[in-house]
């Protein structure tokens, strides 16, 4: 083919000073995985011999997609306040819908205001600005942070200003 | 003992958290001596993932010494320093036994659709991660892999996710011997499945990015072409010229939901969460390859849905393979290629950031400051 709008072929060439070039090379490596090592043993069902079970200690929501709570899970920070009334509904649903996943995400900014009110009646305000890694963006980014800044408080202050403006 | 505790959206610190305990015969309590952030930790911080708690902890990829096992553990011994993969794994479901150690059946009861992960929300089992002292690690006979005599630390804490992950996405493209393989991201994943790729004896390797600095280091360490997206006018054109107009044989997703580089994209999946995270990078990878040409996707997506030119894979004819990596199947092959110098993975270690530091590790590692690539945590017990 005549190459006369600029494309080309650049394929191939000496790949000797790539150390290990083609050392995995399998022409038949195809199917590849994930379907490589298929034993078609869930023909059989969920049969296989489980593992024992974890005693189950805390609430844990498990997917309605399957008939259980999986032998091994996670008991940290166990469902709690509205955030949790929140993500008991939200596992009334399928992996397959909405219903099932937007709540979860308002679970989570939920959770983030419950947080907030737990550190508060522990007896500390979190240092918010720490949190966000203001030390390291202070430290390596001073010039986007200032700027991030001075448009904040340019929003700001405008907002204030068509507030004030309107109210009088 | 010291964890990194999530807030909400961009907000982290380190706090006192109980020590883990033995919850099942098979479970072991590992020290960490090494834990990394993760590209994948990003959609936690940022808020993206759903049932992501506040008062979690992240880290899926760590590395440490076993304290404690469980009386049905006969493996591993007390004061093994081991390699945890990312999944859990039970080892005998129906999906394990196929080698598919990142889809076990026992180890996730939020969702059927992920097998479980350390430190990855409620929606991968709800488990403690790494950035941690210590770490409760289920199924210690099944994932956890004694780290070699003479490994460097450095070295052993990348095989937990990201040199196999790199190596599965090369995999699973099926790559044959003078391939055309384009690699979408250089991030850490991007970079080793660039390298990976003459592994499997790629005639030649391109990534795309847009962070100067990642490519260059892309250039030197995977030996690739690395090229900016911004500018140029059109990455799947610019792919398409290179390549004579036909699309190159295999492209690779190493950057999933966070991707950059079209604006409507951007705004509906990462601003707007109308989607699951922005899915230009896989567009992109779509519409560059080849007809009957293979796309690998490595790169994370939320679980709801994306925009992706679903008509162009039927037209095409495009086989799509995807999954979490195999970590435990592979680590073998993965040891013999760092110890016979074909993988060097702590080259890709920019930051080395005390535990206790971890907001500021997480800002630096988030707005890719300081030319960082690969962000290590490093405990006190560790620093002795």
């Amino acid at each position: 083919m005549e190459n006369t709008q600029g494309f080309e072929n650049k394929r191939g060439g000496d790949h000797s000073h790539i150390k290990g070039w083609g050392i995995d090379a399998d022409p038949k490596n195809d199917p590849t995985y994930p379907m490589k090592q298929r034993t078609n043993d869930e023909h059989n069902g969920y049969t296989w011999e489980r593992p024992p079970q974890q005693t189950v200690n805390v609430e844990v929501l498990h997917s309605i997609e399957r008939p259980n709570i999986t032998a091994v899970f996670g008991s940290t920070v166990p469902t709690k306040g509205l955030s949790g009334k929140i993500r008991r509904y939200a596992f009334k649903h399928s992996e397959s819908s909405y219903a099932h996943w937007l709540p979860l995400l308002l679970a989570d900014r939920v959770d983030m205001v419950e947080g907030l009110i737990e550190d508060i009646n522990k007896g500390s305000f979190p240092n918010i600005l720490a949190e966000k890694g203001i030390k390291a963006e202070w430290k390596h980014n001073k010039t986007g942070l200032l700027k991030r800044w001075a448009i904040g408080a340019v929003v700001a202050y405008a907002a204030f200003v068509y507030v004030t403006r309107r109210r009088s | 003992m010291l964890a990194m505790n999530y807030r909400g959206p961009q907000r982290v610190r380190i706090d006192q958290k109980p020590l883990p305990q033995i919850l099942h015969p098979e479970d072991a309590i590992i020290r960490v001596t090494r834990s990394c952030i993760c590209g994948s930790d990003l959609h936690l911080y940022n808020g993206n993932v759903p049932d992501t708690r506040v008062g979690e902890t992240f880290g899926h990829e760590f590395i440490g010494v076993v304290e404690e096992v469980g009386y049905a553990i006969q493996k591993l011994k007390v004061g093994d320093n081991v390699i945890v993969p990312f999944n859990i794994a039970c080892g005998r479901c129906a999906f394990c036994k196929q080698g598919l150690y990142g889809n076990c059946h026992e180890s996730n009861p939020q969702a059927t659709a992920a097998g479980g992960i350390f430190g990855y929300s409620h929606t991968t089992g709800g488990y403690c991660g790494g950035q941690a002292e210590y770490v409760r690690v289920p199924y210690a006979d099944v994932g956890p892999t004694v780290i070699p005599e003479g490994m460097d630390l450095d070295d052993a804490v990348l095989l937990t996710d990201v040199v196999p992950t790199g190596y599965q996405a090369a995999e699973m493209g099926g790559i044959q011997k003078g391939d055309t393989v384009v690699v979408f991201g250089a991030g850490p994943i991007g970079i080793m499945a660039a390298k990976c790729a003459w592994l499997f004896g790629a005639g030649r390797v391109i990534i795309i990015d847009q962070i100067e600095y990642r490519l260059e280091f892309a250039r030197n360490y995977a030996q690739c072409e690395a090229y900016n997206f911004r500018s140029l006018e059109d990455p799947v054109v610019f792919i398409k010229k290179t390549t004579d107009s036909l699309g190159a044989d295999v492209c690779i997703d190493a950057v999933g939901a966070e991707a950059a580089g079209n604006a409507m994209q951007t705004i509906t999946g990462r601003k707007l969460l109308l989607q699951a995270g922005s899915a230009t990078a896989l567009h992109w990878a779509i519409n560059s390859v080849k007809k009957g040409g293979i796309v690998s996707i490595v790169g994370v997506y939320g679980p709801t849905d994306n925009l992706v030119p679903i008509g162009n894979v039927v037209n095409k004819g495009i086989t799509i393979r995807a999954n979490q990596a195999s970590v435990k199947r592979l680590l073998p092959k993965m040891i013999e290629h760092v110890q016979e110098g074909r993988i060097n993975p702590k080259a890709l270690i920019t930051h080395r950031i005390p535990l206790e530091e971890v907001a500021d590790a997480y800002r630096i590692f988030s707005d890719k400051l300081d030319n960082c690539i690969k962000t290590v945590l490093i405990p006190p017990s560790a620093r002795i």
